[in-house]
């Protein structure tokens, strides 16, 4: 008797549904090859971030229960990004204190949602189908997914695995690139002055490659780097791992 | 508030800031003196996670049950033969204070370094009426010379570098001789003692802070690095120590516990050099001491924290670690913020002391990337309560008009999911389109903020759910 294909739907985020669907490819691969079954349910726009860190809790709440109501029936969830999948793991629950019924739709949902490289290793335990990359890559951990998920050593531990890849580490990965959402446009010169240092630290590695889990970050550095001319590529690291490398890479040139 | 600067202006402060080289240069120091001191320390103690689960928990106990360990703390203290003083706001601790100090005939005063008493504006107070505060611990005194107030809690002349500090002290002290070597630190150091020596032998009060009260013994605790704080406390004849009520411990267990974080958090030291426990005025048969001892007990908006969404910043010990390690913090110093306190901590307790609407932005200014916390000895859940001020201020309509409606069109659009995949895909389209084949644009319109500092990356075309929905996949 075989088991049946895990359900898994796939949380695309706005931002990799707008600026790089090859993200939510690479991730759909990814969950394929791993044996899952994955479907992206039609009427998911935005998992409510940037109300909830704007301070509007019940614009929050209102996108909160659109994704609750559209991703509860699979088996599992999955997020190629920290910072979304840290949204609905570790603050829809809080957005519902008040409220026992959604309360526990969110923490069911929470439970079996998962940021994309933490479900390939800890949930999964598969390795991904050998793929090749020749050159050096250092890699960035968001904060979100860092400090919210513990998404650290999974995917360097994926990243050790593709053939010709080699990553240097910056002096600081943890540190954060400036991002923060609204705070990039709001207290632009600061945010500036963080990604300076960051993509100072990416400079030193000598690395031709920054990898990331976040396409907020990964925007961020790429729009820097590509501002100052430099050489350095940015993809988000589903990309490598799925071995869906062949076009542009982030802010790049189209052939 | 240095200059005058004030949270309102923040981005104007931030801007000239980022504009001063020399400031930028001496923050950036913070790295690889207390960044990796702490990394270092926190490394080599392997029950390091443990102590700061015991930290928060004594903290936490503490303020369920303040009031009684308030009352045992005045009890000790009246025991051992000194005073208690409740003061409610910040002029009620001042006047406390002048009247003691008026009350001893001071004319002049020694003081150990303290944030609280920056927090209610003592030395201007006392200044302004006839009385000379004089700063004993080194940062403190330098920045008095200057005319400005501590840009970080722990290192209040962070900002300042030794270049600096020796032209104030050329200008001051002004029986210097003009040969005298003052490039190192050290010989600075020196220069200071000497100044300060013949100081702290004509002050008639001493007045320090407390890092901790111990309701057991009625005790009150420093630690500080130069010595400073047992010469303010013990060679006058007054010694009056200014807390906030949230000081409090129960136990010398307690302070023993909470003293393995505390150093090791603010500069990856074990211990601080000095930690001097005061418990009452000089005994008979005591070689030293202060004839009288008084403890004056701040409240100022801390009882209104507990029970709210703010009760856990009261854990606090003020060690700075989440300064530190703070992005914003490290790109624009402490005197941007325009508070007392600045960094995570001090945008989080900020608005309680003064008020939500002059601290407009201190919530705000933070990417939230969540190092604060993740440092923090009393794992004190910064991002979050930066949160609640977001949530305050949207709930009394203080957020930005702008920023409002930017939000409430998309909140709109957001909960449409055709119309939402509607306008994406028109605005991928359109920015893929703008950007040619050069996959990154240098100026977009109404992106400014991001654009001056930045490319944007262009869309790949179309979105992901179009792309999808044309291989016919659900
Ligand atoms: S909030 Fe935490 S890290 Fe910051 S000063 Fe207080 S105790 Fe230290």
């Amino acid at each position: 008797m075989t088991t049946p294909k895990p359900r898994v739907a796939l949380f695309v985020t706005c931002l990799v549904d707008f600026f790089r669907p090859t993200v939510g490819f690479s991730a759909v691969k990814l969950l394929e090859d791993a044996g899952c079954e994955v479907s992206v349910p039609a009427g998911q726009t935005c998992c409510g971030q940037p109300a909830y860190n704007s301070g509007d809790r019940a614009g929050a709440r209102a996108l909160a229960e659109q994704v609750i109501a559209l991703f509860e029936g699979f088996d599992q969830v999955v997020v190629p990004s920290g910072s979304c999948a840290g949204m609905i793991k570790t603050h829809y629950p809080d957005l519902f204190s008040g409220e026992p019924n959604w309360r526990l739709r969110a923490e069911a949902l929470a439970d079996k949602t998962h940021e994309l490289t933490s479900f390939l290793v800890d949930v999964l335990g598969v390795a991904p189908l050998p793929v090749t990359f020749e050159g050096t890559a250092t890699y960035h951990d968001s904060c979100s997914g860092l400090r919210e998920l513990g998404v650290k050593d999974q995917p360097r531990r994926l990243l050790s695995a593709v053939d010709g890849l080699t990553i240097k580490e910056m002096h600081d990965p943890e540190a954060c690139c400036g991002f923060g959402g609204a705070f990039c446009v709001k207290y632009d010169e600061i945010s500036n002055a963080i990604v300076d240092r960051k993509v100072a630290d990416v400079r030193t590695t000598g690395a031709e490659l920054l990898l990331a889990g976040d396409l907020g970050c990964l925007l961020n550095i790429a729009g820097k780097l590509k501002r100052e001319g430099s050489s350095v590529e940015v993809r988000h690291v589903a990309e490598v791992l799925a071995g869906m490398t062949n076009g542009p890479a982030i802010g790049e040139t189209r052939k | 508030m240095s200059g005058g600067l004030t949270s309102l202006s923040f981005p104007k402060n931030a801007h000239a800031a980022l504009a001063n080289p020399p400031l930028l240069k001496a923050i950036a120091h913070i790295e690889e003196t207390l960044v990796s001191g702490r990394r270092r320390a926190a490394e080599a103690l392997p029950e390091f996670e443990a102590l700061r689960d015991a930290g928060r928990d004594i903290k936490a106990h503490t303020l369920a049950h303040l009031d009684l360990y308030l009352e045992a703390f005045e009890r000790k203290v009246v025991e051992a033969g000194g005073f208690v003083h409740w003061a409610a706001d910040a002029a009620d601790a001042n006047r406390i204070i002048l009247d003691i100090c008026q009350k001893a005939g001071a004319r002049r005063v020694t003081k150990g370094k303290s944030m609280i008493t920056e927090e209610v504006g003592l030395n201007a107070y006392l200044q302004a009426n006839g009385i000379a505060p004089v700063e004993t611990d080194l940062g403190e005194y330098i920045i008095q010379l200057r005319g400005e107030t501590p840009s970080h809690i722990i290192a209040p002349a962070v900002h300042v570098n030794k270049e600096q500090v020796a032209a104030d002290f050329r200008r001051v002290h002004t029986d210097l001789d003009p040969k005298r070597n003052l490039d190192e630190p050290t010989s600075l150091l020196a220069e200071a003692r000497g100044v300060l020596r013949e100081r702290f032998l004509s002050a008639d009060v001493g007045i320090t802070g407390a890092n901790f009260l111990v309701a057991e013994t009625g005790s009150t605790v420093i630690v500080t690095n130069e010595g400073n704080g047992d010469l303010t406390q013990i060679l006058p004849k007054t010694h009056i120590v200014l807390a906030s009520i949230e000081k409090v411990v129960p136990t010398l267990e307690d302070v023993a516990t909470i003293m393995r974080l505390l150093a090791r958090s603010a500069t990856g030291q074990e211990m601080s050099v000095y930690t001097t426990f005061s418990t009452g005025p000089r005994r008979a048969g005591d070689p030293d001491g202060p004839e009288a001892f008084h403890v004056v007990l701040l409240d100022n908006g801390r009882s209104a924290m507990l029970g709210s969404e703010f009760e856990d910043m009261l854990r606090c010990i003020r060690c700075g670690a989440c300064i530190n390690h703070c992005p914003v913090y490290r790109s624009v110093g402490g005197h941007a913020y325009g508070s007392v306190y600045p960094g995570p901590m001090g945008s989080v307790l900020t608005p309680s002391l003064q008020g939500l609407e002059k601290s407009a932005h201190l919530a705000n200014a933070s990417t939230l990337c969540g190092r604060c916390e993740s440092v923090c000895p009393m794992r004190i859940p910064l991002p979050k309560m930066l949160r609640h001020w977001r949530e305050k201020e949207f709930e009394r309509h203080l957020t930005p008009k702008k920023a409002r409606f930017g939000l409430a069109a998309w909140r709109f659009l957001a909960a449409r999911p055709r119309l939402y995949g509607l306008a994406t895909r028109l605005g991928a389209w359109g920015l893929a389109r703008l950007a040619g084949r050069d996959g990154a644009l240098r100026q977009v319109p109404l992106a400014g903020g991001w654009t001056r500092w930045r490319d944007l990356p262009a869309p790949e075309g179309g979105t992901f759910r179009t792309e999808w929905a044309k291989r016919g996949r659900k």
